[in-house]
């Protein structure tokens, strides 16, 4: 074995060892790893001490300070709660017309009801509530199934065509695919549609086409529709006569529902938003209405 | 490469691929219509090119005895190159999953390219792909050159490189394909795992048979960590990856462990996989590469020897904190928590040993891009590793989990560290196994050095401020004593620095670009007298290799 050597720059003797060049400094380690080698095991010692830490055979070392992370958790929850209570309570039993015309809970309204309907609605309906192509507008449209707020509690409860047994259903019909009507009644019944929500015919002959849908609208589409086309509440059907869409507007997007049908899915929320956050949704959607007003 | 392998082991070569393409056609058939099956081809079709492979040079003349006089570097020059091909591909997926953060739409619509199935692309071709395989070329290099004995025969290392390429390329098709045991940096299912364990063990015993035949009679600090990463990601993979297949001719499997057990089993592999793989293979590294390159001897011998248990012993422990605040019991919260402080001390005790070692050569790191590289590696070790023992605390877990410091933290350890002494010792070592007096181009490695330092950084700051927005965001809370923000409102705000961060990977990638080429250009624009002209020192005689070796 080579004796070590002085390195030149620090004069400190090298070990003796050399692999291919490589040789390792005889240096001593430190002290101030063994200062913080002590000062964390110092600190680790004191932990051990005060907190839960050591397995013995089917327990554990409890830990002067008695921590319980599972305790400690349901104790912040029920704080947590008790400090919502004072609101939450009065929203749970006061009547909609009370809560909407009290302007400190609507404040409460306001900010619980954002994060709420952010987490669990924007995905579909818009951060906004304005909806999108499939989606329908919550803050501006005519409601589908009612304006009054347990009708609205209830579509948010059971769903739309969820898979709850006390889910809302409707459905518009695929008239073209399923073969119901046959193509140029189709577009005679899209063409009265455009009509409905103040499109003018362009010419001539989209105006005889309209003129003929308005019959076939009337066999076929009005029963759910409505005689006026505003849409049937107990049908959860559309109102045609807005500016308002759920599949998207224009020529096509009517066409493409006359043919194709539609049937969207809302889901329920019993028994993941409690009863206290329905509510909350419930008003915070009439009061984006009426702030929109 | 088959003209270096005695006739004998032609013959194991032949026998071997043999068995893997009866192997690989028997998956095929008994997987048919399962992404089962399509491996089965892909064993198959990689073992048949091979076969073609080795019957090109069956007969070529055997490697005379004089080859023993030599080390066998072909293993490290492949794994090499094939190492960078891995880093081509991991980066890239990368910057687009990076990309996908900021724009969802950039899947194209295509199931194989959603998040869940190119984020472990990324993860596995970086890790496993750009590291494991630089971990293997060097580890090869530096075993030889630190026992002066030959590495035992010429077929078992390229067993283990190719075999280890297998499991890679299993791993990543299978993703891409919805293949995964869902476990993070485990999930290739169980037939890859198998194959791996076959590939490990040879390589372990390389490792041993190699130090049984050392002509030093002391074993360098560099070889401990190799072996330690070897036998302990052995003993990880093997332990985690215990699982049932729902049959064997099909990919799925299911766990040994569930619950809890399977959470802290999962952690704990995690946690070591970044001990082990991440951290002790590459401190061999840079263990060897670092004093080699600066001309110094290692600052203190007996500060490696305690780093280096400390390493070992404290890191099996530090698991749980991956798991803080969740259904896991509080004591084994406890001790993870109190392990990894501790474990700051020999972390940060082999930084500063590396950092130290530099003393006498500053001049060299302001002048030596590549000796640069190594020393900004040491720096982002100390720096994640402060990092680290500091998010295990479990009142600063309760801000960063889940969060995108999380994120931050990883890619500090992993760009700054792991990638950087990857290149940094691929630099190096380049021009001493292809023989040249130094890499194609120094000003190629200077501007690789800058984009790979400016892209860490933007990377790490972007994801320290989007991690620490986000986790105040989330628990903030407004006088109803609801949640302030929504999710979606964290995730707009998030935008600007997602979009920061792909562009710091852009640049990271970039460099990485830039460094392939000048790689690829020294191995070709060889001097043909260089070649040659091969200095190479006689193993067998027991002289030293070439000093500037
Ligand atoms: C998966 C998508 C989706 C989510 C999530 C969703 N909705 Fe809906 N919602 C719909 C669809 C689709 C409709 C319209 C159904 C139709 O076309 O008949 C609808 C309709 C409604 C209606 C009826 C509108 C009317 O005019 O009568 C209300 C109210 C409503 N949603 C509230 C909510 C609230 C509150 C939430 C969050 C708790 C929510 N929605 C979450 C898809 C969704
Ligand atoms: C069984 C009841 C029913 C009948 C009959 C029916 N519809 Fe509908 N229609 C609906 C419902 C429900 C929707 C809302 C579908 C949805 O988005 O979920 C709808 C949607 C539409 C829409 C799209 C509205 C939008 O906002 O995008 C158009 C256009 C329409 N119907 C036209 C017609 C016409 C024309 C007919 C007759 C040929 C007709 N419907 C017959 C129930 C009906
Ligand atoms: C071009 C440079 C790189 C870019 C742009 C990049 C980008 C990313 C992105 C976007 C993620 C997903 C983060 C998330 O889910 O929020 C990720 C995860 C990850 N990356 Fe990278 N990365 C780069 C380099 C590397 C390197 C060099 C390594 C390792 C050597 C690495 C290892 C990882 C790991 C381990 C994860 C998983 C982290 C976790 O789950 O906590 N990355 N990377
Ligand atoms: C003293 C050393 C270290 C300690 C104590 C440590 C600690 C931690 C902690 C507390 C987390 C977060 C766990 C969570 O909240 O989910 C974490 C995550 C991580 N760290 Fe470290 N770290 C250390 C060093 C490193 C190094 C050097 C690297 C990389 C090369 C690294 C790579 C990772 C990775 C990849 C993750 C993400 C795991 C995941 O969730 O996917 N760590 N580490």
């Amino acid at each position: 074995m080579a004796i070590g050597q002085r390195d030149p720059h620090t004069g400190h003797m090298t070990t003796g060892h050399e692999w291919n060049g490589i040789t390792e400094l005889n240096s001593p380690v430190p002290r101030v790893i063994f200062f913080f080698l002590g000062a964390a095991f110092l600190y680790s010692l004191v932990y051990w001490v005060l907190m839960p830490a050591w397995p013995i055979g089917v327990t554990y070392t409890k830990g002067l300070l008695g921590a319980n992370q599972n305790l400690a958790l349901a104790k912040s929850m029920k704080e947590a709660a008790a400090a919502r209570e004072t609101w939450a309570r009065h929203i749970e039993t006061a009547s909609y017309d009370e809560i909407l015309a009290d302007n400190s809970a609507m404040q409460t309204v306001r900010q619980t009801g954002r994060a709420l309907f952010g987490d669990n609605c924007a995905a579909c309906h818009g951060q906004d509530a304005k909806g999108g192509k499939g989606y329908p507008n919550l803050a501006q449209a005519p409601w589908l199934w009612g304006g009054t707020p347990d009708e609205i509690a209830r579509t948010i409860q059971f769903g739309i065509n969820a898979d709850h047994p006390d889910t809302r259903v409707s459905q518009m019909p695929a008239f073209g695919r399923d073969q119901m009507l046959s193509r140029p009644d189709i577009l005679d019944a899209a063409a009265y549609v455009e009509t409905l929500s103040g499109t003018a015919p362009a010419g001539e002959a989209e105006r005889a086409r309209a003129a003929k849908g308005k019959e076939i609208f009337a066999a076929n589409c009005a029963a759910c529709h409505g005689e006026d086309g505003k849409g049937k509440h107990d049908m959860g059907a559309p109102d045609l006569t807005d500016r308002f869409w759920i599949n998207g507007g224009g020529p096509q997007a009517i066409l493409d529902t006359l043919n194709n049908g539609h049937q969207g899915h809302m889901p329920a929320w019993d028994g993941r938003l409690t009863p206290l956050d329905r509510k909350i949704l419930t008003l915070y959607i009439l009061d984006l209405r009426a702030e929109r007003k | 490469m088959v003209s270096q392998l005695t006739m004998n082991e032609r013959r194991w070569a032949m026998g071997i691929l043999i068995a893997l393409s009866l192997i690989g056609l028997t998956m095929l058939g008994a997987g048919r219509g399962d992404a089962f099956g399509v491996h089965g081809a892909i064993v198959a079709a990689a073992a048949i090119a091979m076969i073609f492979v080795v019957i090109s040079g069956y007969f070529a003349p055997e490697p005379g005895e004089e080859r023993l006089t030599r080390y066998y570097d072909d293993p490290s020059k492949a794994g090499i190159v094939i190492s960078m091909v891995w880093a081509m591909l991991g980066l890239f997926v990368g910057d687009w999953v990076a990309w996908l953060l900021a724009y969802p739409n950039l899947t194209f619509d295509a199931p194989w390219s959603s998040l869940g199935r190119i984020r472990p692309v990324h993860t596995t071709s970086i890790i496993f792909g750009f590291g494991g395989n630089a971990l293997i070329a060097t580890s090869f290099h530096v075993l030889q050159r630190t026992t002066r004995a030959r590495l035992p025969d010429q077929l078992s290392p390229w067993f283990v490189l190719l075999g280890y390429n297998l499991f890679c390329v299993i791993a990543v098709t299978g993703y891409l394909m919805g293949v995964t045991q869902s476990k993070e940096y485990a999930e290739a299912e169980w037939y890859a795992d198998i194959w791996l364990v076959v590939v490990w063990v040879t390589y372990f015993a390389i490792y041993l048979r190699t130090l049984a035949r050392r002509k030093e009679p002391h074993i360098y600090v560099a070889n401990w960590y190799y072996m330690a990463f070897i036998l302990a990601v052995a003993m990880l993979h093997i332990v985690n990856n215990l699982a049932v297949p729902i049959s064997l001719g099909h990919a799925k499997s299911y766990s040994l462990f569930s619950g809890v057990q399977d959470a802290m089993t999962q952690w704990w592999y995690g946690h070591n996989a970044v001990a082990f793989f991440l951290t002790a293979g590459f401190l061999g590294m840079l263990y060897y590469y670092l004093p080699k390159r600066a001309g110094r001897p290692i600052f203190s011998y007996r500060l490696s020897i305690i780093s280096f248990w400390g390493i070992t012993f404290i890191y099996m422990w530090a698991g749980s904190h991956h798991l803080h605040y969740t259904a896991l019991p509080q004591w084994v919260q406890t001790l993870g928590m109190t392990f990894s402080v501790m474990l700051l001390v020999p972390s940060w005790a082999s930084a500063g040993n590396a950092l130290m070692t530099l003393n006498g050569a500053w001049h060299k790191v302001r002048d030596d891009a590549t000796l640069r590289f190594m020393m900004v590696a040491a720096i982002f070790y100390g720096l994640s590793t402060f990092e680290g023992s500091f998010m295990a605390i479990r009142p600063v877990n309760a801000l960063s989990h889940y969060t995108d410091w999380t994120i931050g933290h990883v890619h500090a350890g992993a760009m700054g560290w792991v990638a950087l002494i990857t290149f940094g010792s691929i630099y190096a070592v380049v021009p001493w196994l292809w023989k040249r007096e130094a890499m194609y181009s120094a000003r190629l490695i200077e501007l690789h050095f800058w984009l790979a330092l400016s892209g860490t950084l933007i990377y790490v700051f972007a994801m320290w401020n989007s991690g620490i927005t986000q986790g105040l965001m989330w628990r903030t809370y407004n006088e109803s004593g609801t949640l302030a923000y929504s999710f979606v409102d964290s995730l707009v705000a998030m935008y600007p620095y997602y979009i920061a961060r792909a562009i710091g990977g852009l640049l990271f990638f970039l460099g990485a670009i830039v460094g392939f080429y000048n790689i690829w250009m020294t191995i070709r624009t060889a001097p043909a007298e260089a070649r040659a002209s091969e200095p190479d020192a006689p193993a067998l005689s027991g002289a030293r290799v070439q000093p500037g070796e």
